[in-house]
C-alpha cells in the first residue's frame, strides 16, 4: 500500500512577529464588486487576518474558508479577515458565492504579493504556475505581525486554534 | 471611504467600451477617479442599482458635487462641462 505523503517544502524566509507586514495594493473582492486596496488601508480600520490560500477551486481553499465560516473566524467586530491567492476576481466572486464567504479575497495572478512576503511556491505539474504557500499572518492596526504561519508541507493548513488565541491576545 | 480617496468612482465593467469612453474622458481631464468593477451579469449588480439606481454601467458617483449618473453619454456631457475648460471650476 502507497504511504500517503505529504510533500516537504522546508523552511520559508517570511516576515514574523513583530515585523512590519509588507505593505501592497491588489483588487480586493467581494460579493457584489472588486477595487483596488492596499493592505495599509485596511489594517488601518482595524486588525486584518491575511490568509494566503492555494487558488480558488483546490481543495484547501475550499476546506479553509468552510472551516473559518463555521468558527466565525471571520468576525468583522474583532478581526477583518482576508484571503489572497492568484485567482482571477471572477473566480473569488464565485468561491464566495458557493462557499458562503464573510469575507473579502485578494487577487494576485502575478504572485509578487507571495513573493515579497518570501512564501512564494511553484507548483509541479504545471509549468508557468505559481502561487503562494499556505500562510496566515495576523496584522495589528499600526501594521505590525502579531502572529505568523506559513506552511513548510504541502498540502498544509493553518493552526486555527492558534490564531484564535492570538486573535483573542490582540 | 477616506477623505483622500479621489471624489469621482466609476463603476464599470472590463472590457466594456462604453465604461473606456469615460474613462477616457476621466483621464483627458485630469481627474483622479476609483475604479469599482462589476460582474458582466446583469442581475449580479446589486451593488450599482443600490448606489445609483439602475444596473447598467458605466456609472459615477461624484461626491464633489453629490452627483450620481449613468449612460456613459450623459456622463461625458456631465464631466465636460462640469471639468473641462469651458466647466465651472
Amino acid at each position: 500500500m502507497v504511504e500517503f505523503d505529504v510533500v516537504d517544502l522546508g523552511p520559508a524566509d517570511h516576515p514574523t512577529d513583530g515585523e512590519q507586514a509588507p505593505d501592497f495594493t491588489r483588487p480586493l473582492v467581494n460579493g457584489e464588486l472588486w477595487e483596488d486596496v492596499s493592505l495599509s488601508a485596511l489594517y488601518e480600520a482595524g486588525p486584518v487576518l491575511l490568509l494566503f490560500h492555494p487558488m480558488d477551486g483546490a481543495f484547501p481553499a475550499t476546506y479553509l474558508w468552510n472551516e473559518l465560516r463555521e468558527r466565525g473566524i471571520d468576525d468583522h467586530e474583532r478581526v477583518q479577515a482576508v484571503g489572497l491567492s492568484i485567482s482571477s476576481p471572477y473566480a473569488h466572486k464565485r468561491l464566495i458565492e458557493a462557499r458562503d464567504v464573510d469575507a473579502r479575497l485578494f487577487s494576485d495572478p502575478s504572485n509578487e504579493v507571495a513573493e515579497r512576503y518570501g512564501i512564494a511556491h511553484d507548483l509541479d505539474g504545471m509549468t508557468g504556475i505559481e502561487e503562494p504557500r499556505p500562510a496566515a499572518f495576523l496584522i495589528d492596526g499600526s501594521g505590525t505581525i502579531q502572529y505568523a504561519w506559513v506552511g513548510t508541507e504541502w498540502p498544509a493548513f493553518p493552526d486555527y486554534d492558534e490564531i484564535e488565541a492570538a486573535i483573542e491576545e490582540l | 471611504m477616506n477623505e483622500s480617496d479621489p471624489p469621482i468612482t466609476i463603476y464599470r465593467l472590463q472590457a466594456c467600451p462604453f465604461c473606456e469612453r469615460v474613462v477616457r474622458t476621466l483621464t483627458e481631464l485630469d481627474l483622479d477617479y476609483r475604479s469599482r468593477y462589476v460582474e458582466p451579469m446583469h442581475s449580479a449588480r446589486n451593488a450599482v442599482k443600490r448606489v445609483c439606481g439602475v444596473r447598467t454601467v458605466p456609472a459615477i458617483v461624484d461626491r464633489n458635487t453629490g452627483l450620481t449618473m449613468a449612460e456613459s453619454e450623459n456622463i461625458v456631457e456631465y464631466l465636460e462641462r462640469t471639468y473641462g475648460e469651458s466647466g465651472g471650476t
